[in-house]
């Protein structure tokens, strides 16, 4: 079905490896060789397949080789500049350099009571008890899970007591550096009941480099528990990146995932929840800001398993230059899930002759007591908007960036990090063009 | 609950149409082979130009294999278990009026309630029949050919307009499409030529039955509608079918060629046998049906009510080729039992100021599973192209389901595009508010579920539109149970 080189194959097996976290474990090692085989015995998607009709990965399998860097680099000095300017803001941080856990740049001392943080790899290492949805097939939503399951290097397993409310977000900042490497980190959160949280997953790449990030992230929401999960991609002009976000939800728990990208050659994100028990509230946010040849891939999935949940999504794209934006927007009622209240929008905006956007908003449904909507837009900057904003005197640019602004601020103004929600609008303005302008005009 | 065994009475009514007619069949061997194709061919008399068609598109079949990437589940079809051409014996002797006609022919109108002799003398509309592949009957063309329109059965057109059929047959679905378009190409029997001149308004309603009546023979139809310069025509094709119980395959291509400042209506509707209640037997129907906006300021709008058949896969579709060119979709589907339909539109705009509508009404009731599956794609050289989509969905029943699968492709940013789906249920709420004015159930749910196919119906000629709405009767009322 998908031919792949043979020789790629036995040399990267022949990598799955010695020196990766939990070396020691014969179990993890089985494991990781496992998932490596159920990799190449799938290969890279092709644009054959429905999920992958619009993202084309062959920029992946082009590359020389898939294994990671098994011994973490120094952090290049740029990165060290921005951990420490974080570690000023009162957040939990933990700083990862190519996939590799780095505690001298990390704060995590001062956690409270029931909140446990811990990198990984130590877990591999230490032969901790590890979350049963690690290297299991089972949850692997998509091939590059199991790429992951096999390379996983390192990444942050965070344990929320029942009834514990971490008020300060957890900040897992991400750093590529180097070229040509491989990145493949694995977040786990396993929130207790009625417990409440935020982590933020920052991915940033510093160089023009061809880098490859394949991270996963499972959350497992308790029963009551209130999780944000909140993504921001500003990864290097070159770099490769495929994720997954996976969420399972028990009853009236909240999930919220917020994906935001801003920069990277090649970004596909998986994002998916499945609201396993009543009650449950589930909100996807998106914002993706494009330029030059990006390609930025969303596929959302929302399982409405259990009856009487909720969940609303609302993505936006702004697309300029020659990228592409692709959204597939999946709701999913399943026999039985009555009382369902979803709802789902995406709008995109082309601001390039050259752009294109190609969205999908799917609805399948399995239940007749559903309330359940969907729509979708494309288009321009209304010239109506930019006749009455130039009227006012203002200049042709500025108009057209109070306008993008505009359509950008309904998905930023939901962020409740304020330090999120800064960061991500000095980034929508740096990129626009009289940016300061705007700022004043605000 | 009386209301509740009225309504399961209703909802359990078997099929209207099912019988079957005793009519000398002039049947070709079993299966599919060159030889099938020559003989096909050779009986009808085609010139050579169509027997190298035929034979390309069978050769080309032979590669493909069956598209499975529908929200469809079917039981595998044996191509070489069907035979390829059956026509009534009676057409040997050439009926030019409804005299020379087979009586049993007629009383089988009869019984569909298309009365040729009534239709002629009360409806005005000329009904090219199309009775098991070979058209038995044609009215009204006398009046239409002083207009200088060509409403006639396909092989005939072959025969005297060779030109026109080798200039547009296939430029718009070519043989090698997909699968069924190709089986078609390969093996199609008969269908309905149309071609109407520049400038002409064609004064009636054009009008075509089709149905499947002997054993095990596969319909292919293919229809070619050609309106030149600033033309008009208003096309109806609609369907009925006898019971059955083995699966019947039926895979017919219409092709609508539109040319400047022309406007094509075509409006459907199809009420197969779609099985019993447990989903045994029905028509599987795989249709290709695609209009071509050639020339500037040219419409094409499809209008269909897909009411019968156990599988339903189409898409007509509209390629906005010419400037300023109009698409519509108008369509109510729906599956009722363990009907299964995936069906939808492509609308593909190509030139500058095009504009689409996609209006699509789907209902699930019983088992059955309805799926909206429709692409918009803007390519980067359509200036200001505009597209309005709307797909709602009504589920009646908890067994049933109803899924859109809208693709928006869009590669120009003076695009705009926009879609809006909704699926829901009849609520309480309104059933309450209808029962409290002394509504009965029933009434209100056929009440609800008009209002809900309303703007669908209205595009529908005045004749289609009252069929539409009973054989929406038939199945939906009390679906609420």
């Amino acid at each position: 079905m998908h031919v792949q080189p043979q020789s790629w194959q036995n040399v990267e097996l022949s990598l799955v490896p010695d020196a990766l976290a939990g070396h020691d474990s014969p179990w993890i090692l089985a494991a990781r060789k496992t998932a490596f085989k159920r990799f190449s015995e799938h290969g890279f998607p092709t644009k054959r397949e429905e999920e992958w009709k619009y993202t084309d990965v062959s920029l992946i399998s082009k590359r020389g080789s898939l294994a990671p860097d098994n011994i973490p680099p120094d952090a290049p000095s740029e990165a060290k500049l921005l951990a420490w300017a974080l570690s000023g803001e009162g957040m939990h941080l933990m700083v990862f350099v190519n996939g590799h856990f780095d505690s001298e740049l990390s704060t995590i001392d001062d956690l409270p009571d029931g909140v446990q943080l811990s990198s990984l790899a130590d877990m591999l290492d230490g032969d901790a008890n590890l979350p049963e949805s690690l290297f299991s097939q089972q949850h692997e939503h998509t091939i590059f899970a199991a790429l992951n399951n096999a390379f996983v290097t390192d990444g942050a397993v965070l344990k929320i007591a029942p009834d514990t409310v971490l008020e300060t977000p957890i900040y897992l900042f991400l750093i590529a550096s180097g070229h040509g490497v491989a990145i493949y980190p694995h977040i786990i959160v396993m929130a207790g009941e009625n417990s409440s949280a935020t982590v933020i997953e920052h991915y940033m790449g510093t160089l023009d480099a061809h880098n490859f990030t394949n991270a996963i992230t499972q959350i497992n929401v308790g029963a009551g528990a209130k999780i944000e999960h909140c993504k921001l991609i500003q990864e290097g002009p070159a770099a490769l990146h495929i994720a997954g976000v996976h969420a399972e939800q028990s009853k009236d728990s909240s999930f919220t995932s917020r994906s935001f990208v801003f920069s990277g050659r090649s970004v596909r994100n998986d994002i998916t929840s499945s609201l396993n028990e009543t009650g449950c509230l589930c909100t996807f946010d998106g914002l993706y800001l494009l330029d030059d040849k990006q390609h930025v891939d969303h596929h959302t999935r929302i399982d409405h398993i259990a009856p009487c949940c909720t969940s609303r999504e609302y993505y936006r794209g702004i697309l300029d230059g020659e990228s592409r934006g692709v959204f597939n927007g999946k709701v999913i009622v399943h026999h039985g899930a009555n009382q369902t209240d979803a709802h789902q929008t995406n709008h995109h905006l082309l601001l390039s002759k050259q752009a294109e956007i190609d969205t999908k908003p799917q609805l399948e449904i399995f239940a007749d007591d559903v309330k359940c909507t969907h729509g979708a837009t494309v288009g321009q900057l209304s010239d109506e908007g930019l006749f009455y904003l130039r009227s006012r005197g203002l200049d042709a640019d500025t108009a057209r960036s109070v306008l993008i602004y505009g359509f950008a601020n309904d998905i930023i103004n939901r962020i409740n990090t304020p330090y999120l929600r800064q960061r991500i609008e000095h980034l929508l303005l740096d990129r626009l063009p009289q940016g300061d302008m705007v700022k004043e005009l605000l | 609950m009386t209301t509740t065994q009225q309504l399961n009475e209703l909802i359990n009514r078997e099929y209207q149409h099912g019988f079957y007619t005793q009519l000398e069949a002039d049947t070709i061997p079993l299966g599919l082979n060159e030889s099938t194709i020559r003989l096909i061919s050779a009986k009808k008399n085609e010139p050579a130009f169509m027997l190298e068609w035929r034979l390309k598109a069978y050769q080309h079949w032979l590669t493909l294999s069956e598209p499975r990437w529908a929200n469809l589940d079917w039981s595998p079809i044996d191509y070489q278990n069907a035979y390829y051409y059956s026509a009534p014996k009676s057409e040997k002797n050439g009926p030019r009026d409804l005299s020379e006609i087979d009586p049993e022919l007629l009383r089988t109108y009869e019984k569909l309630g298309i009365p040729l002799k009534e239709q002629k003398m009360l409806a005005g509309v000329a009904v090219d029949a199309v009775f098991d592949s070979v058209s038995v009957a044609t009215t009204f063309k006398q009046n239409l050919s002083t207009l200088g329109i060509i409403f006639c059965p396909f092989s005939e057109a072959v025969q005297k307009y060779p030109d026109l059929v080798k200039q547009y047959l296939g430029s718009v679905v070519p043989y090698t499409d997909n699968f069924f378009a190709s089986l078609n190409a390969a093996v199609f029997s008969d269908g309905s030529f149309c071609y109407i001149p520049p400038g002409v308004h064609c004064p009636m309603e054009l009008s075509t039955y089709f149905r499947i009546n002997a054993k095990n023979t596969g319909q292919f139809e293919r229809t070619l509608i050609i309106a030149d310069k600033d033309a008009y025509v208003s096309y109806l094709e609609g369907c009925t079918a006898p019971m059955r119980d083995e699966h019947q395959l039926h895979a017919a291509v219409v092709e609508l060629i539109a040319l400047e400042g022309a406007r094509i209506k075509y409006a459907t509707v199809q009420n197969w046998y779609p099985g019993d209640k447990e989903g045994k037997g029905g028509i599987y129907n795989f249709v290709t049906k695609r209009g071509d906006c050639r020339g500037e300021k040219s419409h094409i709008s499809w209008t269909q009510v897909e009411t019968g058949s156990a599988i339903t896969w189409k898409y007509p579709s509209v390629i906005l080729r010419g400037n300023g060119s109009v698409g519509e979709f108008y369509s109510v589907a729906l599956s009722n039992n363990h009907q299964q339909a995936d069906t939808g539109t492509k609308m593909i705009h190509i030139g500058r100021d095009t504009k689409s509508t996609v209006l699509s009404k789907g209902i699930s009731a019983g088992y059955g599973q309805n799926t909206y599956r429709g692409l918009i794609k803007v390519l980067s050289g359509a200036e200001n192209a505009r597209n309005y989509t709307q797909c709602d969905s009504l589920l009646l029943g908890e067994h049933c389901g109803a899924h859109t699968f809208p693709y928006i492709e869009v590669k120009n940013p003076s695009a705009k595009v926009e879609h809006e789906a909704s699926t829901s249920r009849i609520g309480e709420e309104q059933l309450f508010y209808c029962t409290q004015r002394g509504i009965s159930p029933e009434n209100a749910v056929s009440m609800i579920v008009s209002g809900f196919c309303k703007a669908v119906f209205q595009e529908l000629p005045m004749e289609f539109s009252v069929e539409a709405q009973k054989l929406l009767g038939v199945s939906l009322e009390g679906s609420t149970g």
